[in-house]
């Protein structure tokens, strides 16, 4: 199988993000970077399935010229392939991700053939605009499902299935296809020594992105709204247990 | 005109799409879109929200989800009713058809709206840590409104049903819902009333017993951060989270969680938070309505047993 | 029921308490214990972070314990934490192995053995198959021996340190507040200088008599708010958890193998369970400033685990995986680049700030030493000074103002981070910041040939190499030594300009020396309280004289000239200055009566010594324009008078730390050249040569048997013990009489020694030349020699006495073995050498009765 995973760098931060003065961006200073989580999983899915089917899996980010961290994460984990489409500056909006990302797979596809399987994470863990795996899907004529939390691959057809509320659903998706990937659909394996090692010596083939800016502009990122009412602490250690209960009865989740 | 896609499964519609159609009467005279016979029955819930008039949509691939072959129906719906702004839910469904429909549109999409401001989108990011103003500039403005971000009030109209033809191509049917595997009865962690949840600080595996007697005690169910799940300690069906599942439970009791942001915005919906914790600085301390400062593994089951001691 | 040492959301600080302590790691839970020992209540302590693990370097620490250390403070130290780790329950005994690749290493093993020796851990040198039987999955093919250490440990330094506190707690002198952060320290001048008064956090203020600063990487930043300079920066040191590895796993234990230290790869690998622990001081030195530090909210995992910079590393998990093959498939599950703190020199900085009064740093503290530390801080802060051990590597008044820079700390600590684990000469020299003080004869010395070495930022020639030629003078005194550590940083030239200094003369640059003038109608009463000698001189006189602690160890060891009737001059060396500076301000009287002026910066020194120094002298000193009479008769030992030399005033004292006859010679700095250049002019006639501090500070004194601070003489010894105990005592009080005249009435439990080395030859057939690092001193039996007061016969100084013809070693012996005569032995680098007692007590080995200095 040949399979790519598109990622997205974004920063790892713990309990509180900063806003940079000018309010454009994420004050990163203390912050790690990694790829969104639904995308981890993304990649961990392209390499297991790689491993059963036979095949190989590349891995493409728009982003940075840091963005060789995540890639170079991917190939530690197995991924032999490596694509960054650079850009400077502020995130570009959803259409025109969309649409280099298109025109790179293009490139791709007509050096070393297509792929059977893309697989995007759901949305991103930043800006979650919930699109740009669709889109391209659109663009390349492909069928494409999101929220998929497992695949297996039955001849030309992926069956995934995806959780709603009422059970789990079952599509059947003839290849080639893009799928939209949750975490849960694995646990994602650590990089081992010897992967992380051999991830230094992956070639991370550079293509320039180019497209038209779409119709979506940020204006400015704000704090979500705090909560101002106090905790109220019912008390320390087992001796709160009957305020506890008491404030359980009072809600009326007691029955 | 506002158009809301209406989001059901199979003829129930969801009480997302209630908040969707409150947000569109906003903008201004709110029309809704069904996809599917099954919902024809749903004229008059759609009513009681405000719509005016019900366009349906009827065709065999329509007998069940597909987001492609429901997304073509937005976009041909677009191009049939001119609406001004295509509201859908932020669910998973309303945020995905809702791209399909841009993508064939070649129109920008903003996902997960919380506020109209003066022409502008306050939508949300990280989840619902942070939250962006952007400007959308489109002859027909798609968006999705996030999902507890606009009460679902009432505005008692009698909706008129108007039947809508569209061509799609059937060979969408390709990504139609083929095969269901149905949940058993009982509460999912969407839906309990009661979450208990535990993170890093339970310590192991097996450290959720206790949470889990305290859970069914209450009617409820057990829930856990991305670390625990990371950790192998619990499925990732369980997890509370930005990428795990959002709750709305009455009650939301965090033990040993320190409330990073991802895990939050998860439980940020809860109608009440109870934080068990021994920091209380932590963050879902801060946050929550009750906290109790202790050690998890000594409070957890004491509560339960004040529970049964009171049940007799 | 809730836990000792809980704090409650929202509750405010005491308004006032009797002292505050700013950190909850290691170090901060082991103070208030060991406060709490000592008799203090009402403590209070804060930290901005939650417990028990607020975020701190202790929190993810690799918690181990190798106890070898070359410094005897540090190894001390180490070795009392363990024991309180140990007393705790809290002490993994796990066993550690530092493995060799290179042959040098191997030598160094030499060394460790030695110093092993010499503190009593037990310790055993390995071959590589050796290695393989305690680490079953190392390659040894790559090795080439080990240094075994069985008692090394792994710790639970987070409980350790809760259970200190609750101790502190459960005593009733302690209230915890976590979540609390410092906003401000406080201060109110007065005439003693500025004292701290009150720590501001945002949870209310507190009036402090004492503040303790324990936070690790934040210490300079909340020093900084009072005034105050801790010198250290937040430092990064990577570490990485890779696993599940099964044989690890199958031990069941949390370390059931030794803890390996890659030592020429500069890592460490740790079991933790299932996992192991990889560690490295080998990537680039990474800093951080202290204000620079995340919250812990704004921290993925804390604000000392900061996010991994994964290409750092992977030169280390190469050698790792070369040296453990099963790492390869291991995955990396953790990592971080942690923050810990680092010094200019490696060392914690303890001690009272030198800037404000009662606020206290202890910081820079490693887990494997934190309860020690804690506890000599603890008695410094009761009562003046640390009974447990002397603090003279630690000590925070050791830095001068230029060491206290960003500057020089970010300097040096980027070129001692990658010698964590290196191979470090005890002469070492640094080679960043050289060049911060020079004297005005640098050019001079330069065109000399000088070899500078480091002493505190002067610049000082060590030896000279025009003085080369002096070789084939002397050809026996001035053989090479054939083993190149013990020739590293060393000349055989020094032994010439020893001999050739006392056959003629020689010229010495001090100009290190500190100078402080103690002024004012209080300053002789002031004078004489702090020394153990009497100071009441007639003017023109000098006393040398040891300084005590409150509990009668050495302070000080200096001279004092006394200038006029309320005007003293204190002379105190380059590595002492700092300490001693801040002693003398500390006690000095607050009401006026004396005045304190370092006046070191604007004083040069020239030492002039040997048989013809008096008839060089006597051609160009005068009083006025006549000529001065330097005789013994005219200008006796210990005298200081103020005359003219080629017409620039100077101050000429007549003294020797050399043995010779001569004086050293002080003027202001702007008169220093040319005061060289007329000394040198005039000694040509006697062939005058530049000596350096090669002879000053080793062969010229050693032979002397003179004793140096911070060598042979620490609190740890007293005076009758170091064999400087004046027939009689002033009447007058001072700091540390009571003790002191209790030693004397006693018998000594360890007498100060000059011992020579009887053979100096090596199995492997050359002869070795032991630096004065510790060597262990052993009976015949090879047993190491403790006295009575538990004290361990080590040498605290060694060097060649060139006019004696042997090579000396001085050592403190127990009254048993203090018998000139007596035959024992030094380890040095791990094999044995006979020795014999030259003497014992202060009595030279050279010119016993003083005759070259003193008729």
């Amino acid at each position: 199988m040949r399979i790519l995973v598109c990622v997205k760098r974004v920063p790892a931060p713990g309990a509180r993000i900063n806003i940079t003065p000018d309010g454009q961006a994420i004050d990163t200073a203390y912050l790690g970077f990694t790829m969104s989580p639904h995308e981890e999983c993304a990649v961990e899915e392209a390499v297991q399935l790689v491993e059963r089917h036979g095949g190989e899996a590349t891995v493409l980010t728009l982003g940075p010229a840091e963005a060789d961290e995540q890639l170079r994460y991917a190939a530690s984990l197995g991924v032999a392939k490596a694509v960054l489409l650079p850009i400077d500056g502020p995130d570009w909006d959803p259409q025109r991700t969309a649409s280099a990302i298109t025109a790179a797979i293009g490139g791709l596809e007509s050096a070393d053939g297509p792929f059977d399987l893309i697989l995007f994470g759901n949305e991103s863990a930043d800006s979650g605009g919930f699109q740009v795996g669709i889109r391209v899907a659109h663009a390349l004529g492909r069928p494409v499902v999101n929220g998929i939390k497992g695949i297996d691959v039955d001849g030309d057809t992926l069956r995934a299935r995806r959780e709603a509320d009422a059970g789990v659903e079952v599509y059947e998706v003839p290849m080639p296809a893009v799928l939209g990937v949750k975490e849960g659909i694995n646990l994602p394996r650590y990089p081992t020594l010897k992967g992380r090692l051999a991830s230094k010596k992956v070639d991370v083939a550079q293509v320039t992105p180019e497209a038209a800016e779409g119709g979506q502009r940020m204006i400015t990122l704000l704090p979500a709204a705090e909560q101002v009412s106090a905790t109220v602490i019912l008390g320390n250690g087992p001796d709160a247990a009957a305020a506890v209960v008491d404030m359980l009865e009072e809600i009326g989740v007691l029955k | 005109m506002i158009l809301v896609v209406v989001e059901h499964d199979r003829g129930t519609m969801s009480p997302a799409t209630w908040e969707a159609l409150a947000a569109a009467r906003e903008l201004g005279e709110t029309h809704a879109l069904t996809i599917g016979e099954a919902a024809d029955g749903l004229v008059e819930q759609i009513g009681v929200f405000g719509a005016t008039t019900v366009h349906q949509v009827h065709g065999d691939v329509f007998g069940d989800y597909g987001p492609e072959a429901w997304g073509a129906v937005v976009a041909e719906a677009v191009d049939a009713l001119h609406p001004d702004i295509v509201v859908a839910t932020g669910t998973d469904r309303g945020n995905e058809v809702m791209a399909h429909a841009a993508a064939r549109l070649d129109l920008p999409m903003v996902a997960n709206v919380i506020e109209f401001a003066d022409g502008e989108l306050i939508r949300v990011r990280w989840g619902g840590s942070l939250l962006e103003r952007c400007s959308l500039d489109a002859p027909v403005r798609l968006i999705t409104v996030a999902h507890h971000a606009f009460a679902a009030t009432e505005s008692p109209q009698t909706a008129t049903a108007v039947p809508l033809n569209v061509e799609i191509d059937p060979a969408l049917g390709r990504t139609v819902v083929r095969d269901r595997v149905e949940r058993a009865a009982g509460v999912t962690l969407a839906t309990a009333p009661v979450v208990v949840s535990g993170g890093r600080g339970v310590g192991s595996a097996d450290g959720f017993a206790p949470l889990l007697e305290l859970a069914s005690e209450l009617g409820g169910v057990v829930g856990c951060s991305r670390a625990v799940t990371n950790l192998g300690w619990r499925n990732h069906t369980d997890q509370v989270g930005q990428t795990g599942t959002r709750i709305a439970p009455d009650i939301y009791i965090a033990c040993g969680i320190s409330g990073a942001i991802q895990h939050w915005v998860g439980a940020m919906a809860s109608k009440k938070i109870l934080a068990i914790n021994t920091d209380p600085e932590a963050n879902m301390v801060t946050k929550a309505d009750y906290a109790v400062i202790g050690d998890l593994h000594q409070v957890v089951p004491a509560i339960t047993a004040e529970v049964r001691r009171r049940r007799g | 029921m809730s836990q000792p040492g809980d704090a409650t959301t929202g509750q405010t600080v005491p308004a006032k308490a009797n002292c505050v302590v700013i950190g909850a790691g290691i170090v901060g839970n082991c103070l208030v214990a060991h406060l709490s020992r000592l008799g203090w209540t009402d403590i209070v302590q804060i930290d901005k972070g939650p417990l028990p693990n607020p975020g701190g370097s202790t929190g993810h620490a690799s918690n181990f314990i190798f106890p070898t250390d070359h410094n005897k403070e540090m190894a001390f130290l180490t070795l009392e934490s363990q024991r309180q780790y140990i007393e705790h329950g809290l002490n993994n005994t796990s066993g550690g192995i530092e493995v060799a690749r290179k042959p040098e290493r191997l030598e160094e093993f030499n060394r460790r053995m030695t110093s092993a020796k010499a503190w009593g851990i037990e310790a055993e040198l390995l071959t590589p198959a050796e290695i393989k039987k305690h680490v079953p999955f190392i390659n040894e093919d790559i090795l080439l021996g080990g240094f075994y250490t069985p008692s090394v440990s792994c710790v639970d330094s987070l409980e350790t340190g809760t259970q200190m506190r609750n101790e502190a707690v459960e005593r009733g002198a302690l209230q915890v507040f976590a979540n609390t952060e410092v906003l401000d320290v406080e201060t109110e001048d007065g005439p003693g200088g500025p004292r701290v008064t009150a720590v501001v956090t945002n949870k209310g203020r507190i009036e402090a008599k004492h503040v303790a600063i324990a936070c690790g990487v934040w210490s300079p930043r909340i020093a900084k708010m009072a005034g105050a300079t801790i010198p250290l920066t937040p430092a990064v040191h990577q570490m990485a958890d890779v696993g599940p590895i099964d044989i690890l796993q199958q031990s069941g234990k949390e370390v059931a193998y030794p803890i390996v230290r890659d030592m020429d790869t500069f890592c460490y690998e740790r079991q933790t369970a299932g996992s192991m622990e990889v560690g490295s001081y080998a990537h680039r030195p990474i800093f951080m400033h202290p204000d620079d530090i995340p919250s812990n909210e704004e921290s993925a995992l804390s604000p000392t685990e900061l996010p991994f910079t994964a290409d750092d590393f992977d030169q280390q998990f190469e050698e790792a995986i070369d040296l453990m093959d099963m790492l390869g498939e291991a995955e990396i599950r953790y990592a971080i680049n942690g923050l810990l703190s680092l010094t200019p020199d490696a060392n914690p900085v303890l001690g009272e700030t030198v800037e404000v009064r009662n606020l206290w740093s202890a910081a820079a503290v490693w887990i494997k030493e934190g309860p020690g530390i804690a506890q000599i801080v603890a008695e410094w802060m009761t009562y003046g000074y640390p009974h447990l051990c002397d603090p003279h590597t630690t000590d925070i008044s050791r830095f001068y103002p230029h060491e206290k820079t960003e500057h020089h700390i970010l300097a040096r600590c980027a070129e001692h981070f990658n010698k964590t684990y290196g191979i470090v000469h005890p002469r070492e020299q640094w080679a960043s910041q050289r060049g911060m003080r020079r004297s005005p004869f640098y050019a001079r010395e330069e065109a000399l040939g000088a070899v500078f070495f480091d002493a505190r930022g002067w610049e000082r020639p060590q030896w000279f190499e025009s003085n080369a030629k002096l070789m084939e003078k002397f050809p026996e005194a001035c053989k090479p030594r054939e083993h190149e550590w013990d020739a590293r940083w060393w000349s055989p030239i020094t032994n010439a300009e020893h001999l050739q200094m006392r056959e003629s003369v020689g010229m010495v640059d001090l100009t290190a020396f500190n100078e402080f003038d103690i002024t004012g109608p209080g300053a002789m009463n002031y004078l004489q309280y702090m020394c153990v000698n009497n100071v009441d001189v007639p003017v023109g006189r000098s006393v040398y004289t040891p300084l005590l602690t409150p509990h009668g160890g050495f302070r000080g060891d200096l001279t004092i000239q006394r200038l006029a009737t309320d005007h003293f001059r204190i002379i105190t060396g380059a590595f002492d200055g700092g300490r001693d500076n801040y002693w003398f301000r500390k006690y000095m009287p607050i009401d006026g009566s004396v005045t304190f002026t370092d006046r070191s910066q604007g004083i040069c020194t020239i030492g002039v010594w040997g048989p013809n120094a008096e008839k060089t002298m006597a051609k160009i000193v005068t009083d006025q324009s006549k000529p001065y009479d330097v005789s013994q008769a005219g200008f006796p030992y210990g005298a200081v008078r103020e005359v003219l030399i080629d017409g620039v005033p100077c101050t000429m004292f007549r003294i020797s730390y050399v043995g010779e006859n001569g004086w050293e010679i002080y003027t202001n700095m702007e008169h220093g050249l040319r005061v060289w250049d007329s000394i040198a002019e005039a000694g040509k006639e006697f062939d005058i040569i530049p000596v350096g501090i090669g002879v000053y500070a080793v062969t010229g004194r050693i032979e002397k048997g003179y004793r140096l601070m911070g060598a042979e003489l620490e609190s740890e010894y007293n005076p009758v013990e170091a064999g400087l105990a004046r027939p009689k005592v002033k009447s007058a009080d001072f700091m540390g009489r009571d003790a002191y005249m209790k030693a004397r009435d006693e018998e000594p439990a360890a007498i100060m020694c000059t011992l020579s080395m009887d053979s100096q030859r090596c199995a492997a057939g050359y002869d070795r030349f032991p630096t004065g690092g510790n060597e262990p001193i052993l009976t015949l039996d090879n047993e190491r020699i403790i006295d009575a007061k538990g004290r361990v016969s080590r040498v605290t100084t060694a060097g060649a006495g060139p006019s004696v013809g042997k090579y000396l070693l001085l050592a403190y012996l127990p009254p048993e073995h203090a018998v000139e005569g007596t035959k024992l032995q030094v380890m040095y680098m791990n094999e044995c050498y006979p020795v014999t007692v030259e003497r014992a007590g202060a009595k030279p080995l050279f010119d016993p009765d003083d005759s070259r200095m003193k008729s």
